[in-house]
Parts: C-alpha cells; sequence; structure tokens
C-alpha cells in the first residue's frame, strides 16, 4: 500500500498542528509558547503551499507562504523580546505569574 | 516514501521540541522540524519557500531563541500545566476534527481555479498592500530586537517606575 503525497502532507499538516496547539494549552513556559507557536504555524504554511498544489495555483499560496513566514518570524522575535523584559522585570518566565488575579 | 520518512521524522522533531525538559535541546529540535519542512516544500515544488524557510526559520529564529535563552538563562517550572491534561487533549481533537471537516472534502476534487499569474506578478503586482504590510512588520521585528538588545542597566526600582510612569 502506498500513500499518496497529499495525504502524507496532510498527515504532517495535522500533526504539527496538533503538537502545537497541545503545546500551545499546556505549556506554562513563554518561551516553550513561542516554540509552539513556531511549529503551529509551519503546519499552516505547509498547507498553503500543499492548498496551491492541490487547486493548480501554486505561485498564489508560495506568496502567501512568504506573507505567513515573515509574521512567524517577527511573532517568534517580538516574544522573545517580551520574554526577556518579562524576565527582567518580574524574575520569571511563568505564564500564571503574569497573572495580577491571584487565586 | 521519501514524504513518509520526512513527515515521520518531522512529527518526531515537533514532539521532541515540545517535550525536551532543556530550552536549548527544545530549540535545537525545532530548528530540525523547521528545516525538514523545509525539504518538504522543496519536493512540493516551492523551492523559493523551502530556502527562506531554511534560513529564516532554521537559522534566524535558532538563533534568536539560543540568544534569548542566554538572556533569561534556564528555568524549570514545576509540572503544573496551565489546563488539566483530559482536557487539552479533548480540545485538541475537536480543533483536529474540524480541521478534517473542512479539509477532507475538497481534497480530491480537481483543480478548476483559475491560473491569477506568475510567483512575481502575484507577490508584486497583485498584493502590493500585503508586500507593504510585510515592509512595515519587518520594521516592527527590528524594533523587536532593539528591545531585546535594549541595555541592561535600566533596572529601576518599583518607585522609580512610577515615578518615570
Amino acid at each position: 500500500m502506498t500513500i499518496s503525497i497529499p495525504t502524507t502532507v496532510i498527515i504532517m499538516v495535522l500533526g504539527l498542528i496538533g503538537i502545537g496547539i497541545y503545546a500551545l494549552l499546556t505549556t506554562r513556559h513563554l518561551l516553550k509558547v513561542i516554540v509552539a507557536l513556531q511549529l503551529l504555524v509551519k503546519g499552516a504554511m505547509l498547507a498553503l503551499v500543499l492548498a496551491g498544489r492541490l487547486t493548480g495555483q501554486e505561485d498564489l499560496g508560495q506568496s502567501l507562504a512568504i506573507t505567513v513566514i515573515i509574521a512567524d518570524t517577527i511573532v517568534a522575535v517580538i516574544g522573545m523580546a517580551l520574554a526577556v523584559q518579562v524576565r527582567r522585570v518580574i524574575g520569571t518566565l511563568d505564564l500564571r505569574s503574569l497573572t495580577s488575579l491571584r487565586r | 516514501m521519501l514524504h513518509v520518512l520526512i513527515a515521520a521524522a518531522t512529527l518526531v522533531c515537533a514532539i521532541q521540541a515540545v517535550r525536551a525538559a532543556r530550552l536549548l535541546v527544545s530549540a535545537l529540535w525545532l530548528a530540525g522540524a523547521s528545516a525538514l519542512v523545509a525539504l518538504e516544500m522543496y519536493l512540493l515544488g516551492a523551492p523559493e519557500i523551502a530556502v527562506i524557510e531554511l534560513s529564516v526559520g532554521a537559522g534566524l529564529v535558532t538563533v534568536l531563541f539560543v540568544f534569548a535563552i542566554n538572556l533569561t538563562g534556564e528555568e524549570n517550572l514545576d509540572e503544573r500545566r496551565m489546563i488539566p491534561r483530559p482536557l487539552a487533549w479533548v480540545l485538541l481533537f475537536s480543533a483536529g476534527a474540524l480541521l478534517l471537516i473542512f479539509i477532507l472534502p475538497g481534497i480530491n476534487q480537481p483543480a478548476t481555479g483559475q491560473v491569477y499569474g506568475t510567483f512575481r506578478e502575484i507577490f508584486w503586482e497583485d498584493r502590493q498592500l500585503d508586500t507593504l504590510l510585510q515592509i512595515l512588520m519587518i520594521l516592527a521585528g527590528v524594533l523587536g530586537v532593539l528591545g531585546l538588545l535594549s541595555d541592561q542597566k535600566t533596572d529601576l526600582t518599583p518607585s522609580q517606575k512610577e515615578h518615570r510612569a
């Protein structure tokens, strides 16, 4: 039994998005959140390229994927800058200590 | 066969990136996943995207990650989660089911959409506003890096902060 290329890529996309969502939901570390976002967006980007290929509009899909790469990188950079400053001011990267609403 | 191998290796890298206890190890697994995604994109016929993903996703972001880890230091948080693990699984499966519901009907349809033009035409002519916004985003990113690099000596005491605000 051979698995077709689109099916393989869709499994890859679903896996990356699933791992990203799970990590986003469970992690408490600010930098790990950025790792999770990166994985999530890689899945979305791959889905765009695949969708372009499946619909015969490869160039449209690729130009959208470039936008996604740039946006993703900027999110990562700003997130890291935020993490550095949070660490400097609050002294921890624990997301729970970022809230002022104590339970 | 190659695609299946790449998919499996990518998912292993992704799981390890999430599971790794040390942040540095996590960043390296993320770089591996990024490189494999770039390879898959190359095989899917998108070499430009693959090159950008490899240089930016696997290169730049990893370097910045190592830099940020250096500045913040490793910090081991205890094992308590943001939300309970069963709830996370339920949310994950509902998200996956929604994705499948939307993806599966369209997967075997023949390509019917008209082709809008070459990559260059689409990127520089049809999506000018997007390109402009991307330039703005890059500027925002530069400001972010400046924040990352901003000098260490602005460690104000709380009273000084209130005074300055």
